[in-house]
């Protein structure tokens, strides 16, 4: 598999999840279930996706500049800072741990 | 009157439009550091247009390479099974005929929804969801274009610190979801569960065990209240 596939393939994928609510009766997503899973879904991958991005290097749970960069980020979040200024200030600090060789 | 629910859906239309386009310098960025070219990175934009599934495949992909395709396949689609929900609303909604529907579809996503189901009118909502449809789709794959070649400049991923932005950028895309008790849980939950999974199985793969824990917190309904069936939604 090419990595054009994976885009083309994923890309599809989500196209026809938009479709889904405009070709099939409401009924089946407005009962409450599906719809908390739906939302609940995207909530858990996530915060996977936060843990993964944080910790993993080659399967391993490896500690670096990351883990402050990413408490950097959660206080700008309390904080209420801007997206784009939360995600800048998470590489600044990365960037600036190993700059002074303090983490790798 | 009819013209003040009007601009006042294009008001909130620009405001959250504007705001959200400018995400998408960092994931042009963060999607050529993760190893994308240039136009991967802006078919992704133009062809999948949906921020949370978009991030998913490439942070997967940074992670596993190719031989995490089918998980970076499988997030990406989870993360875009909420748009599901959404057309759902926004199909009561649209009217007209099919080919208007089948272009809604694809701006259908968190903004266009949340912006259009605030509205009070009718022509306000469908004013609300074009607009900020066309507003987001437009700066999301201009702003994904400039970030693409700013990435590309950008040699070494660690150095400038793009790995721990990826991570940030997640954090960004799930925090104004914490609101209540039981999205708080799950993400607990689902970041022990993909913590404990990283040194077990294939990069990719304990993001997607991690899915498990929204099921069975989702069909149980553990924490909910009778309003966290309301809950969640467009942010």
């Amino acid at each position: 598999m090419t990595v054009w596939n994976v885009i083309l393939l994923a890309s599809l994928a989500v196209l026809v999840l938009k479709l889904v609510g405009y070709l099939v009766p409401p009924s089946f997503m407005e009962r409450p279930a599906p719809a908390r899973v739906a939302n609940l879904l995207t909530v858990a991958l996530l915060s996977a996706l936060v843990v993964t991005q944080t910790l993993e290097r080659s399967q391993e749970i490896v500690l670096d500049a990351r883990v402050p960069a990413v408490l950097v980020a959660a206080v700008l979040l309390a904080l209420r800072a801007p997206f784009i200024v939360v995600v800048l200030s998470a590489a600044l600090v990365a960037a600036g741990l190993r700059l002074l060789g303090w983490m790798s | 009157m009819a013209s003040s629910d009007t601009s006042a859906a294009v008001r909130a239309s620009l405001a959250v439009g504007l705001a959200v386009a400018a995400y998408g310098v960092s994931f042009g960025a963060l999607a050529v550091a993760s190893g994308l070219d240039v136009w991967q990175t802006c078919v992704l934009s133009l062809f999948m247009f949906s921020g949370g599934s978009q991030f998913a495949l490439i942070g997967v992909l940074a992670s596993g390479g190719i031989a995490a395709a089918p998980a970076a396949i499988t997030s990406a689609a989870l993360l875009g099974v909420r748009n599901a929900l959404y057309s759902m609303r926004m199909a009561a909604i649209i009217g007209g005929p099919w080919w208007r529907r089948l272009l809604a579809a694809q701006w259908t996503i968190d903004e266009s929804t949340a912006v259009s189901t605030a509205q009070p009118t009718l022509r306000g909502q469908r004013v609300g969801f074009w607009v900020t449809g066309a507003v987001i789709y437009v700066g999301w794959n201009l702003t994904t274009f400039i970030g693409a070649i700013l990435g590309d400049l950008v040699g070494d991923v660690r150095m400038y610190g793009l790995d721990a932005a990826a991570a940030a950028a997640f954090l960004g895309l799930v925090w104004p979801r914490l609101r209540s008790r039981q999205p708080i849980a799950v993400a607990a939950g689902a970041a022990v569960v993909a913590a404990v999974l990283i040194p077990w199985l294939p990069p990719g793969v304990p993001v997607l065990a991690a899915a498990v824990v929204a099921l069975v917190v989702g069909m149980t309904n553990w924490l909910g209240s009778r309003a966290a069936t309301a809950g969640g939604g467009p942010s």
